[in-house]
């Protein structure tokens, strides 16, 4: 205990702030995540679907989300955060804490999370949307047996990165009222409290080697 | 005998059904189809002002080197690739006049395999082959029925739980086959469907696509450009180049006596019956002619090989006949014969054993006379 409060006397002093702030960090990420997955991967299906050449081609749909998933994945995180207060006020009623980050959280986390559902869905083999549509497979029917279905090692994959990445824009939004444990590490570091801004950055490496190898297990489970 | 697309037209294709020999009804009809591609240097002409005709029951080749246009045609009968132009008439319908709805009716009535399977990798064998079924909502039981019938067929039982990834490319195809044929097809369309395969494993496969055409009696479209698979299991092939049809026949006629100088092309990759004209060409002493002989080429089948042609020849027209090149080959279960012979005694005689030969029914061409040097 003694060379605990030696090496890190902030860790020790604050320890009891910890589990909320992990919890706060867990619930965002599960939160976003799932949000943003079941969101992305519609846009992600529409974008493929509509493409040209694609099952159900249509330009303009096509033209509108493409241009949208861009326009979102180009504006910067933390200016996406006040761009959307209005947001979150409308929704939430707030701008802080789990709620008032979900908003710029979900809104910035989905265009990356379409993109990478797309290109999970465009590596499948064209033949075999064609040999599905050949068998006589309605457009809806090829989604969810093909598009869906096919290549879920890739979409593992595109989570798998989305949700790492998500775990960065959690610290982010923790610095502008969100809490979380970016928020410690930010909050403490700049009062030259360093020892919990390590502790921090190593709970962050954790969660994100957990998640990183749930993926490349469930990867593993789902190829044939 | 034309089958229109409309509702009247229809019913007297149902009559038609009941009145005629089946080999008499049209089971694809392609008029006048065309499809071009837009690409960065321009159009292409897929196909171009097709019609075709393929019986019900029959096996159709449709032959041609890669580019001829063959796959876009074939893509062009189930309407993958939807044709600019033309009619595609299919078991009395315009499939070009359906609905979306009613076109994925009738696709399932045409089951297609592929040059790479195409297989849905995350399912098993099994669930690969009840696929068909289970868009069709068809219960489980029925399901399960036929797969396992299907799988008894294409002989693989046993490998039912495996992935595709844990297959050989033949048993993959055969797979391919199953599922093509779970929906109980009217045509098997095949797009190149034995080019990936080793010339044994080819030879399995057309096997089967042969039983399953006679037992299933499912009319066959097959694309290739090998004319071996042909050779092996068409009834009838049409010839592709530059996209559109250059020539097209029955099988044993078009052996026979090809037309079209690709078409002679294709032939010779079957046998090799035509080293003989690079042999005149470089006056090899087998081929040298005295003045009284000419170099003549017989083509029969097994309709007039009964009778003794050659023997007959001798007798009655006094003319010698020495074989220097003799063949048979079995072209979709019927042998064709060529022979290359020298054919010795005076013009007249030669002439009149000629007329007897093609009187007959055997296919004559003189390659080459004799001269007085």
């Amino acid at each position: 205990m003694d060379i605990l409060i030696e090496f890190i006397p902030n860790v020790v002093k604050y320890a009891h702030q910890f589990p909320k702030a992990i919890l706060d960090t867990l619930l965002m990420l599960l939160y976003s995540g799932v949000i943003s997955l079941v969101i992305g991967l519609i846009f992600g299906v529409i974008v493929v679907v509509t493409r040209k050449g694609g099952i159900l081609e249509n330009k303009v749909v096509f033209f509108i989300l493409d241009k949208i998933i861009n326009l979102f994945r180009s504006i910067p995180f933390i200016i996406l955060i006040p761009m959307l207060f209005f947001l979150s006020r409308i929704i939430f009623n707030t701008t802080i804490g789990i709620s008032g980050a979900l908003v710029p959280l979900v809104v910035g986390t989905i265009p990356f999370m379409a993109r990478q559902m797309e290109s999970a869905m465009m590596e499948i083999d064209e033949g075999i949307v064609e040999a599905a549509i050949s068998m006589g497979m309605s457009p809806m029917q090829i989604i969810l047996h093909v598009y869906l279905r096919e290549n879920v090692p890739g979409m593992i994959r595109g989570i798998t990165i989305t949700l790492i990445a998500l775990i960065g824009q959690i610290a982010i939004v923790g610095a502008v009222g969100a809490g979380g444990l970016g928020d410690m590490a930010i909050r403490y570091g700049q009062r030259y409290m360093y020892d919990i801004t390590y502790t921090v950055v190593i709970l962050i490496l954790i969660i994100i080697s957990v998640i990183q190898s749930i993926g490349n297990k469930l990867v593993d489970k789902t190829t044939h | 005998m034309k089958i229109g697309g409309n509702a009247n037209s229809l019913s007297s294709y149902r009559w038609m059904k009941v009145f005629f020999w089946k080999g008499w009804i049209n089971m694809i009809r392609l008029e006048h189809v065309t499809k071009s591609f837009q690409t960065k240097d321009g159009e292409v002409h897929a196909v171009k002002d097709v019609s075709l005709e393929i019986k019900e029951g029959q096996i159709y080749g449709i032959i041609g080197f890669s580019g001829a246009g063959k796959s876009t045609l074939v893509r062009c009968i189930n309407l993958l690739e939807r044709p600019d132009d033309g009619k595609v008439i299919f078991d009395g319908k315009d499939l070009l006049e359906l609905s979306a709805k009613e076109l994925r009716a009738e696709r399932q009535k045409m089951g297609m395999i592929f040059q790479h399977f195409n297989l849905l990798r995350a399912k098993t064998i099994y669930e690969n082959i009840a696929m068909p079924l289970r868009m069709m909502k068809k219960d489980k039981k029925e399901i399960d029925k036929k797969v396992m019938e299907l799988l008894e067929l294409i002989d693989l039982v046993e490998r039912k739980d495996s992935y595709p990834s844990q297959l050989s490319g033949g048993q993959k195809q055969r797979v391919a086959i199953a599922r093509a044929l779970a929906s109980d097809p009217k045509v098997l369309l095949c797009d190149e469907a034995t080019s990936a395969l080793d010339p044994q494993t080819t030879q399995s496969i057309l096997k089967l696509i042969k039983k399953v055409n006679k037992e299933m009696k499912i009319t066959v479209v097959m694309i290739t450009h090998e004319m071996l698979v042909v050779k092996e299991i068409c009834d009838r092939v049409a010839v592709m180049e530059n996209g559109r049809v250059v020539e097209k026949n029955d099988i044993v006629p078009i052996f026979i006596e090809p037309i079209e100088e690709i078409t002679k092309n294709f032939i010779n990759t079957t046998n090799n019956s035509n080293k003989i004209n690079e042999l005149i060409e470089e006056k090899h002493p087998l081929t040298q002619l005295n003045p009284n002989q000419q170099l003549v080429r017989l083509k029969y089948t097994s309709n007039n090989t009964k009778e003794a042609i050659i023997s007959e020849i001798s007798r009655t027209y006094n003319v010698d006949c020495s074989i220097i090149f003799g063949n048979v080959e079995v072209i979709k279960d019927s042998p064709l014969g060529t022979l290359v012979t020298v054919f010795t005694g005076d013009d007249e005689n030669i002439r009149k054993a000629l007329e007897f030969c093609k009187k007959e029914g055997v296919y004559v061409e003189v390659m080459k006379r004799g001269h007085i040097d």
